[in-house]
């Protein structure tokens, strides 16, 4: 170990005297681009699996320049990249160890992932700290952008206000006799957040609802959901919203579904997506299904061309139809591609992050457009459908799908989530 | 104090180590941050296993003298490296000195899981509580020195060699006193201990506080380390389960050994981190076994070994 130690120490004295030396930019054949995500652990299967497979199946399919028109250049401005896999597990701190690992002993040049709105947070300043370009994939607060502006760090995705401001339309337009609503979501800060948009959002716009005044939130991976289910079994609520995701959420499916929860009232699921493929025959029908954006089950048959090819690609390599997860890591890598071809491939981090800043790009299912938070924080439409078991094909499909755009689920730039919602939602175009 | 052998390894070893530090590339100067940081509490840990007692509770020490520097700067606005250090260590020394009342009736298999019960729910009061950061925690600004911010993370690297360095001397020096060599004895055989005039309740009571004040301190000089707190890498019985690990790799031998062993295992969980991002787990779990299988006295027990054959 110290033998290996030492090597590696001088390596990196020796690497770094190159670095100084040389001076000279040359266009680079080869880029390492780290993609953490949950290798081990509870949201390894449902969320980071999948999204690490999508990420691999988009980087290999631009390395090899087989991506659909107007992506199909070989390479990330004409260099191969080399993706190094890292587990997101064990906490924001020590999460943020491994970044500086990734940034200072590991020398990456792109950073693309990250699930956990925990890790995003904890992050984002230590990436402008060391000045690294980074793409968030996944996370969902809306506070990374809202704290402070960025100059480094992108997120390629919606936030979760998106999610819950959506799920409240879609509510309205679905089930407008709705009288009262309540809600069980994990004891944290994503849960907390969820719970308090779509909250607010629906006092907004179905003022004549009623929240319920037990609405449920026991801590997070709690697995058992016995005593919840009974209390909002006999609450007089009618629709029941959750932000549960991962293996919580399919433990609270099987529970309810098994105590007739779901007949009873309407389950709204803003993370409902990636139970959708996994659990098959035993979800119920009759769910609002959300995928914290346009992806997954929502747009699986959206006919573009990048679309069909994400799709069919996806189910020849790893048998089973892409999730969100998949999409998400998928076109944040894409984003990676984007920046490098106008950027170069020997572009610096401010180069990098000036080719992504407020442009906007057409995706595997939808167009992105990089406007919020200074250009760095991505506006998409947000969606909702209705799970039904088609017996015939034997998997679940969803009907009555409906998309918002963006303008019409997300705040203008440079104002905050809540005091939007609580303003009425001013500047909503729908 | 500073004759034995062991207090002129440390000295020397520290000055060394801060000197290495100025010119090793960045992430080796974070790895001894973090290892060194963490020694500490590796350092209470060793004494209370010399007495028989082991704790999977000492992440709530930790995580109080963590929060504690959170605390400081968010609210209060304290930058000062020392003055956090301070508020961490004190907080979690008098929060041990309490709890210490009814650890010290405890032996075995109750002082471990009572210690575990008390961490959870401080956990737990963490999670569910929005404006101490729920599940996500804090960011933490880099400390100032004497007033000064530092460009580079170098200064608060010396800050924490040196806070280590005393630490390793002071309980060194603690465990040649009469009530510090108070620790295999207990284990063995309490009643002899009583009837030798000895109050065994007393001196578990004060190694118990002692060893907060030391976990506490290492959380502060962690959250100041890594810029970061959050309840899952700090409070959570995961954490208590790590430092556990730590001093059985390190060993009780010796109080150089839980900065060897926190080195080794910092390097080690970067290392499986890298190589095998799928099983990373696995492998500090199978060196765990390792160790227990053919290492009982911890990585120090072949230091000893070595100067042994050698002289």
């Amino acid at each position: 170990m110290k033998k290996r130690f030492m090597t590696h120490a001088l390596g990196m004295v020796a690497a770094s005297a190159l670095v100084f030396t040389g001076g000279i930019a040359q266009a680079k054949d080869s880029i390492t681009i780290a993609v953490p995500s949950f290798l081990t652990g509870g949201a390894a299967g449902p969320f980071g699996i999948p999204a690490m497979n999508g990420a691999k199946m988009v980087a290999d399919a631009i390395n090899k320049g087989t991506l659909p028109a107007p992506y199909n250049t070989k390479g990330f401005g004409g260099a191969s990249a080399t993706l190094i896999e890292l587990d997101e597990g064990g906490g924001a701190t020590k999460q943020v160890a491994e970044y500086r690992n990734l940034v200072e002993k590991r020398n990456v040049d792109a950073i693309v992932g990250y699930i956990s709105s925990g890790n995003c947070q904890a992050l984002a300043p230590i990436a402008e700290e060391l000045k690294q370009f980074t793409i968030f994939a996944t996370c969902g607060t809306p506070r990374i952008f809202e704290e402070a502006p960025r100059k480094y760090v992108f997120r390629t995705m919606g936030h979760a206000t998106s999610d819950n401001v959506a799920a409240a339309m879609y509510v309205k337009e679905k089930f407008p006799d709705m009288k009262g609503y309540t809600g069980i979501n994990q004891n944290y800060a994503w849960g907390q957040d969820s719970w308090r948009d779509f909250d607010l959002t629906l006092k907004q716009i179905m003022p004549n609802s009623k929240a319920s005044e037990k609405t449920q939130f026991p801590k997070i991976f709690a697995g058992q959901y016995g005593s919840e289910i009974s209390a909002m079994s006999l609450d007089k609520a009618d629709l029941i919203h959750t932000s549960f995701w991962g293996g919580d959420l399919e433990a609270f499916i099987f529970q309810g579904a098994a105590r007739g929860l779901f007949k009873k009232k309407i389950g709204v699921m803003t993370v409902g997506g990636t139970a959708a493929y996994r659990l098959g025959k035993k979800l119920p029908d009759g769910l609002v299904l959300g995928a914290r954006g346009p992806y997954g089950i929502l747009v699986k048959d959206r006919k573009s061309v990048l679309n069909q090819w994400f799709v069919n690609t996806y189910k020849n390599i790893y048998g089973i139809y892409p999730s969100g997860p998949a999409y998400q890591y998928g076109q944040a890598i894409l984003a990676a591609k984007i920046a490098y071809d106008k950027a170069g491939s020997d572009a610096s981090n401010e180069q990098l992050a000036d080719a992504l800043r407020g442009i906007t790009f057409e995706s595997f299912s939808t167009t992105i457009e990089m406007k919020l938070g200074g250009g760095h924080q991505a506006a998409t439409e947000n969606g909702y459908g209705i799970t039904k078991y088609d017996s015939d094909e034997g998997e679940n499909v969803v009907t009555d799908v409906k998309f918002y755009p963006a303008s019409c689920v997300l705040p203008p730039d440079g104002i905050d989530s809540v005091d939007w919602i609580n303003g009425g939602m001013k500047g909503a175009k729908c | 104090m500073l004759r034995d052998n062991t207090s002129k390894v440390v000295f020397i070893g520290g000055i060394l180590i801060i000197a290495f530090g100025f010119f090793a590339p960045n992430w080796i100067v974070n790895q001894l941050m973090f290892g060194f940081s963490r020694a500490l509490a590796i350092l209470g840990l060793l004494v209370l296993w010399r007495t028989g007692l082991v704790s999977f509770g000492h992440a709530f020490y930790f995580g109080l003298g963590a929060y504690t520097v959170a605390i400081l700067d968010i609210q209060l606005g304290v930058t000062d490296v020392f003055l956090r250090l301070f508020g961490g260590a004190c907080l979690a020394g008098l929060a041990g000195f309490l709890v210490g009342f009814i650890m010290r009736n405890y032996r075995d298999i109750f002082f471990a899981m009572l210690n575990t019960a008390i961490s959870m729910v401080l956990y737990g009061i963490i999670v569910k509580t929005e404006s101490l950061g729920s599940t996500d925690g804090f960011a933490i600004s880099l400390p100032t020195i004497f007033g000064v911010a530092p460009e580079t993370k170098y200064p608060l690297f010396v800050v924490i060699t040196v806070i280590a360095m005393v630490s390793a001397l002071l309980v060194n020096f603690y465990l040649k006193t009469t009530v510090g060599r108070l620790t295999t004895p207990i284990r063995d055989n309490e009643i002899r201990v009583e009837y030798l005039g000895f109050s065994v309740a007393h001196a578990i009571h004060l190694k118990y506080t002692m060893s907060a004040i030391l976990a506490g301190g290492a959380g502060a000089l962690m959250a100041m380390s890594l810029g970061q707190v959050d309840p899952d890498s700090m409070i959570n019985w995961t954490v208590s389960g790590e430092l556990v690990f730590i001093t059985i790799l390190s060993g009780p031998g010796n109080v150089i050994a839980p900065f060897i062993g926190s080195l080794v295992f910092e390097v080690l969980r970067t290392y499986a981190f890298e190589l095998a991002p799928h099983l990373w787990q696995l492998i500090v779990g199978g060196t765990f076994l390792t160790i227990i299988f053919f290492l009982p006295g911890g990585i120090w027990s072949l230091i000893v070994k070595f100067g042994r054959n050698k002289s």
